[in-house]
């Protein structure tokens, strides 16, 4: 199960640039959230801070406190440990071209050291079956490898890569949007029936996507976070003139 | 998009920009009077002949590298001709045996006795003695510089380590004979001979410090910097994609390198080491200078030894008959193939995993 996310004045900076400016924002669990807003404005960064994968570029510097459930995430853990909760799923599909789909799969676990023979394949299935793959690649999944795959089944294999492990959060930075409309819409269908299980954050360009999959949608605009609201409420009588302004298409 | 407001623009609202109009429906025009620089221009004519020999000076420069190659194997074919006649495929695997010692000989030009075997049992050795310790050096030395070094000191490393390639092998092999061999004849030799004696592969009878083991550590410095660059490279085309994959899945920095990066550069970080090995294979000056260059072949890599390149450079300008000369000849003929024959494999491997590679961004 999922857990919430707590997020107290968040900044982050990739070098002089202050690409995020004081969020502030709490997360459901077991909900969808979607995070709207122009190119540049920092959503893509506040999703990479929640698994302290923004980091990892050595010019990138964050300050204030994510919590996820209990844990604060900057304080008290060190990011692998985060990476092994929070699952995340990139714009480009990318599969581990040198496994075959199985090992792709499993890749979370074994890196883990687990190596329970029959577990695994029980998984390994299971995490296909989730990310609706199963029935596309059960005939080859030891002889086939994760590059063969089109690019919405490479999508849905890092999907099942990412659920292999279990996480609590499901991180996705704009996941269908290197995909045709069919690959996306199976994406789409995915994560309605995965928030259930898990909390999702997913960012897009793609409106009508925020409001078909997500209850709950924050607008980012230039590192800050304009408005959060019920997804609905974003979309019909947004408080902020600038939200409206851009769900109206009239910028970005 | 939802609830789309975007104005829209009606045809008839766009000022279009007018037809240019030709006076009297006439074409606009030419210049009667022609400018200085017009007239100067027109008088170049067309280059036409200039650049047809350009085209032709480039082409013969192009295949002349391609008729080098063709005439040196026609001349090593050639001059070989002798001793292929005359040992066939038995120079290549079979010794003769000496009459008076009953020990296996291979090499004894005062009675025309000629084999390839100790040279291309030193070839081996030696090079494989060189991948031994100079592959594991060159990939840390390239997982360091690619995926740990700061930035401000990439640069510079990557340039010393790529330096020790410009070095000329004949001043290898002199600090070889005066620093290295010293070193190995004072201290790492009786250290592996008290170790690993009990192998064989190290026996007490060679005093010198020269043979298999000084000609496989100064071969493996040699090589180092074509299989650590080569590597560097096929590490940073992997895209950085696959780095992020793996690292949002948990792992620490080693398993983002096992995993990440060498599993998809493998197949290029194996032609580096072939190329490796095809420069290490043909290497001259620096291997005759330290392996002690004695026609044999010993079970122990602390005794003197031979390659095939360091007794064409010994014996070839002293070499009193021609079967001699020829069977020489024939040696350097069957390097030739073999070293090609390698690059060439080497050069695919590299070739197939670095092509289509996105340009290193982070």
């Amino acid at each position: 199960m999922g857990v919430g996310i707590e997020v107290t004045t968040l900044n982050a900076w990739y070098g002089t640039n202050h690409t995020l400016q004081d969020i502030n924002l709490h997360i459901p669990a077991n909900h969808a959230t979607a995070l709207i807003g122009p190119s540049g404005c920092g959503k893509s960064t506040f999703v990479r801070c929640i698994n302290r994968m923004h980091e990892t570029n050595p010019i990138a510097r964050v300050t204030g406190s994510v919590r996820i459930g209990d844990l604060d995430i900057y304080a008290d853990a060190k990011p692998v440990e985060i990476r092994r909760r929070v699952g995340m799923v990139f714009q480009r599909p990318n599969p581990f071209p040198t496994m075959s789909i199985y090992d792709n799969v499993a890749a979370g676990l074994k890196l883990n050291g687990y190596n329970n023979r029959r577990e695994l394949d029980e998984i390994v299935e299971k995490s296909l079956k989730n990310s609706a793959l199963w029935d596309e690649v059960k005939d080859d999944l030891k002889k086939k490898s994760g590059a063969s795959l089109s690019g919405g089944q490479q999508q849905r294999l890092c999907i099942a890569r990412a659920l292999a492990v279990d996480p609590e959060v499901l991180l996705m930075d704009e996941p269908a949007s290197a995909l045709d409309p069919v690959s996306t819409s199976k994406i789409e269908d995915l994560i309605f029936q995965l928030k259930s299980q898990y909390t999702i954050v997913i960012v897009t360009h793609n409106m009508q996507q925020a409001a078909r999959v997500a209850e709950k949608t924050g607008f980012f605009l230039n590192g800050r976070m304009v408005e959060f609201d019920s997804t609905h409420k974003i979309f019909t009588n947004p408080s902020d003139k600038r939200t409206e302004d851009y769900i109206t298409g009239r910028f970005g | 998009m939802v609830n789309a407001k975007v104005p829209e623009i009606h045809i008839s609202q766009v000022q279009f920009q007018p037809e240019p109009q030709a006076a009297d429906g006439q074409l606009p025009a030419v210049a009667v009077e022609a400018s200085p620089i017009r007239r100067f221009l027109l008088s170049r004519g067309n280059s036409a002949i200039a650049d047809r020999g350009f085209h032709v000076l480039m082409v013969l420069c192009a295949f002349s590298i391609f008729g080098i190659v063709v005439l040196i194997a026609y001349e090593l074919m050639t001059l070989s001709k002798l001793a292929w006649g005359t040992f066939g495929l038995d120079f290549f695997y079979k010794a003769f045996v000496d009459t008076y010692s009953n020990q296996p000989l291979y090499w004894d030009p005062v009675n025309s006795h000629f084999s390839a075997l100790p040279f291309i049992y030193g070839t081996l050795v030696s090079s494989f003695l060189a991948l031994l310790l100079a592959v594991p050096l060159a990939i840390g030395v390239a997982v360091f510089l690619t995926e740990m070094c700061p930035r401000v000191l990439r640069g510079p490393l990557a340039f010393i380590t790529e330096l020790l390639a410009a070095i000329p092998s004949v001043i290898y092999g002199l600090w070889a004979v005066f620093v290295l061999v010293p070193l190995l004849r004072e201290h790492l030799n009786p250290w592996l001979i008290k170790l690993l004696g009990w192998t064989g592969f190290f026996s007490d009878d060679n005093p010198t410090g020269l043979g298999f083991v000084a000609a496989g550590v100064i071969l493996a410095i040699m090589i180092l910097p074509i299989i650590s660059s080569l590597t560097r490279e096929v590490m940073t085309a992997v895209p950085h994609s696959q780095r992020e994959a793996v690292l949002a899945l948990g792992a620490t920095r080693w398993e983002m390198i096992r995993m990440g990066v060498l599993r998809n550069a493998r197949i290029g970080i194996v032609g580096a080491i072939i190329l490796g090995l095809g420069r290490a294979l043909g290497e001259t000056m620096a291997v005759t200078m330290v392996i002690g260059n004695s026609p044999e072949i010993h079970r122990s890599l602390l005794a003197n030894g031979s390659t095939m390149a360091s007794v064409i450079a010994n014996e070839y300008a002293e070499a009193s008959s021609n079967l001699h000369l020829s069977a020489l000849t024939e040696l350097g003929l069957a390097l030739f193939i073999v070293t090609i024959v390698v690059n060439a494999f080497a050069r695919l491997l590299v070739w197939a995993v670095t092509r289509g590679a996105p340009s290193a961004t982070h």
